[in-house]
């Protein structure tokens, strides 16, 4: 008697629960953003018409979406390059042995581990209007004549938002690059020493180009985080102020749940489908090369 | 002036009971070839790191072309040095690799595609300039390492077990170019090596290390015949020198120059000798066995030339130290002495 399972059969029952899983809760909901993209349909209602590509002009008539554009790839930036920089400093200083090592790697890690909605809170507050403790300490070191409104003046609103996101990338960030840093011989480093070289060639021209593999997942992974992530602009500031802080997650959710209008927030969404088919590609090509070599 | 000179050079590692370089005094001659030998853990390699500049001494000098340069970063001590992993940069094309040091050192991007291809010429790598390491075979390896340490014609060179890496065959043609090459150029060299045979092979001169002291600083043939204590006088040598216990000396002879009894050479120490092993090793043959008579119990070795007739397993007879051969040490430290002189029985 033959066994039912044979092996073509195992092997895809075995992967029926992850093709479920990955269909029910990214395929359905990508199909649907693309469904109502495209139609008139609004949040209670029952019935919803072909509208062609007009919520995509709609949207993109409004400069709520433009700055909301804007700001994605602004902030992802901007984010990643102040991540770069910080995680990089800090692998380095890290990477050193010094006696509370082991603590302050545990420390840095913390803000990767608590919840994002909690950590953006807990910013809400230090960057509050009234009680901020930033702005204690400006205005009892005489550094500013009034508090500055962190939250409320749009330039300021930016900076604060790009700077919770760069703190919420850098532990992460930090620890990749730290165990890349690691793998590198101390041979390398040590005949670059003896070649003459100092402390930025060492870095620049050495360890950063013989670490790059692992910085592009770091900085992959970020961009990822970052640019689909509308919990920080969303509990910070709304969007606001006057939507200067508004980010296509935000967008699309304030305009499809919050405002009904649920064809132009999939409209919206589906604008960030290109960067992450990028950024998807991208990752494919490292995993793969690293493999190769 | 010596090209290199260290004064009373010491490390100590935190939380290690003894230093790993304890009171190092070197000299190199200009354009010599000097060979640090030791087991590992003798701290060659700390030495030469600390010369370097990639290890604080603890204390003692370094001084380099008659320069103190403790304290100096690696980058002003202008040496070259090439490493035991040869540590290529492996995201560098061999080209690159080779420019490196020129790049750090500001020669003007000029001159660097001359200096490279002369580098390269001289270890025959001219070919490969476009490669990566990772293309590279370990012989190929070590000639890029070496290349780029040349490439700016530097006043001292150090080199780490640069052949511990190659297989068995090719270390032999490596270490044959290496001297050559040297002898080429003429730039003062520290080598360090575990290997007695490298050693002797290469060096102008051999400073034999053990547990962080210099036991012997000489040619080849001075720390081979005339060894400064029992541990350089076992150190060299495959079989080591025969140590024959007797009383407050013992004494020493190199299995060369044990050799049956001749009535035409008298030879310096007769003792009867029974052979309880035969090797054929082809060029010769490796007999071991127990003396008799006053130094009844203790055995030794002989090595005699495979032409020769041997006796065979279980013979006994006469064996003689060649004249001039035998070498004796104080029982208590091991150290060299001139006579047998109050030696028992």
């Amino acid at each position: 008697m033959r066994s039912p399972f044979r092996t073509g059969w195992l092997g895809a029952a075995m992967l029926f629960p992850a093709v479920l899983f990955i269909a029910a809760l990214v395929g359905v909901p990508f199909l649907l953003a693309i469904l109502y993209s495209v139609s008139d349909v609004k949040v209670a209602s029952d019935e919803m018409r072909f509208v062609g590509l007009r919520n995509f002009a709609d949207v993109l008539a409004t400069p709520a979406f433009r700055t909301a554009l804007r700001n994605s790839f602004l902030f992802t930036v901007l984010s990643q390059l102040l991540v770069l920089a910080g995680a990089t400093t800090l692998a380095l200083a890290l990477r050193e042995a010094f006696r509370t090592r082991g603590l302050l790697r545990f420390l840095i890690l913390l803000p990767w581990i608590a919840p994002i909605s909690l950590g953006s809170i807990g910013w809400k507050w230090l960057l509050d209007s009234i009680y901020s403790v930033f702005n204690w300490f400006l205005m009892r070191l005489h550094l500013v004549e009034s508090p500055p409104m962190w939250l409320g003046e749009p330039a300021l609103a930016i900076a604060s938002v790009v700077l919770v996101h760069a703190w919420r990338m850098l532990p992460f960030a930090t620890v990749v690059l730290l165990a890349g840093l690691t793998s590198i011989p101390r041979d390398i480093p040590e005949a670059a020493a003896v070649d003459g070289a100092g402390f930025w060639r060492t870095h620049f021209q050495i360890t950063l180009p013989m670490i790059r593999p692992i910085v592009t997942v770091a900085v992959l992974f970020g961009v990822i985080f970052t640019f689909t992530d509308m919990t920080v602009v969303y509990i910070l500031t709304r969007g606001g102020p006057y939507d200067t802080t508004q980010v296509l997650p935000s967008l699309a959710f304030l305009t499809g749940i919050l405002g009904g209008d649920l064809g132009a927030g999939a409209a919206i969404s589906l604008f960030l489908f290109p960067v992450l088919l990028v950024v998807a590609y991208a990752m494919l090509r490292v995993a793969r090369r690293s493999i190769v070599t | 002036m010596p090209v290199i000179e260290t004064r009373g050079l010491t490390k100590r590692f935190p939380g290690s009971a003894r230093p790993a370089v304890d009171g190092v005094d070197i000299q190199s001659r200009d354009g010599e070839f000097l060979v640090l030998l030791g087991p590992s853990g003798s701290g060659k390699t700390t030495v030469l790191r600390m010369i370097a500049g990639l290890e604080e001494p603890t204390s003692g000098e370094i001084r380099i072309g008659g320069v103190l340069v403790n304290g100096l970063t690696p980058r002003e001590r202008r040496i070259a040095m090439v490493f035991q992993s040869y540590a290529l940069y492996p995201h560098l094309t061999v080209y690159k690799n080779i420019a490196f040091p020129l790049k750090a050192q500001g020669v003007p991007r000029s001159e660097h595609a001359a200096k490279v291809a002369w580098a390269a010429s001289i270890f025959g790598i001219e070919g490969l300039l476009d490669r990566r390491p990772r293309e590279l075979s370990g012989g190929e390896r070590q000639r890029v390492a070496l290349a780029r340490a040349l490439v700016r014609e530097p006043k001292l060179f150090l080199l780490d077990e640069p052949l511990s890496n190659l297989d068995a065959k090719l270390r032999a043609t490596a270490r044959e170019e290496l001297k050559k090459f040297q002898r080429r150029i003429g730039t003062t060299t520290v080598y360090v090596t575990h290997d007695q045979v490298e050693a002797m092979a290469l060096g102008n001169r051999v400073v034999v290390m053990d547990q962080g002291r210099v036991r012997q600083t000489g040619t080849p043939t001075e720390v081979y015949d005339d060894p400064a204590d029992t541990f350089v006088a076992t150190f060299l040598g495959s079989p080591p020198m025969n140590l024959i216990d007797d009383g407050r000396v013992t004494i020493g002879f190199r299995p060369e120059h044990f050799r049956p009894a001749d009535a035409a050479a008298p030879g310096a120490l007769r003792t009867p000798f029974r052979v309880d092993n035969v090797e054929y090793l082809g060029a010769d043959r490796l007999l071991h066995g127990e003396l008799g008579g006053r130094f009844a119990g203790r055995t030794a070795f002989s090595r005699l030339a495979s032409h020769v007739a041997a006796p065979r397993v279980g013979d006994t007879l006469d064996f003689v130290v060649e004249e001039g051969r035998v070498r004796f040490f104080d029982a208590a430290s091991g150290e060299r002495r001139e006579s047998g002189a109050g030696a028992t029985g």
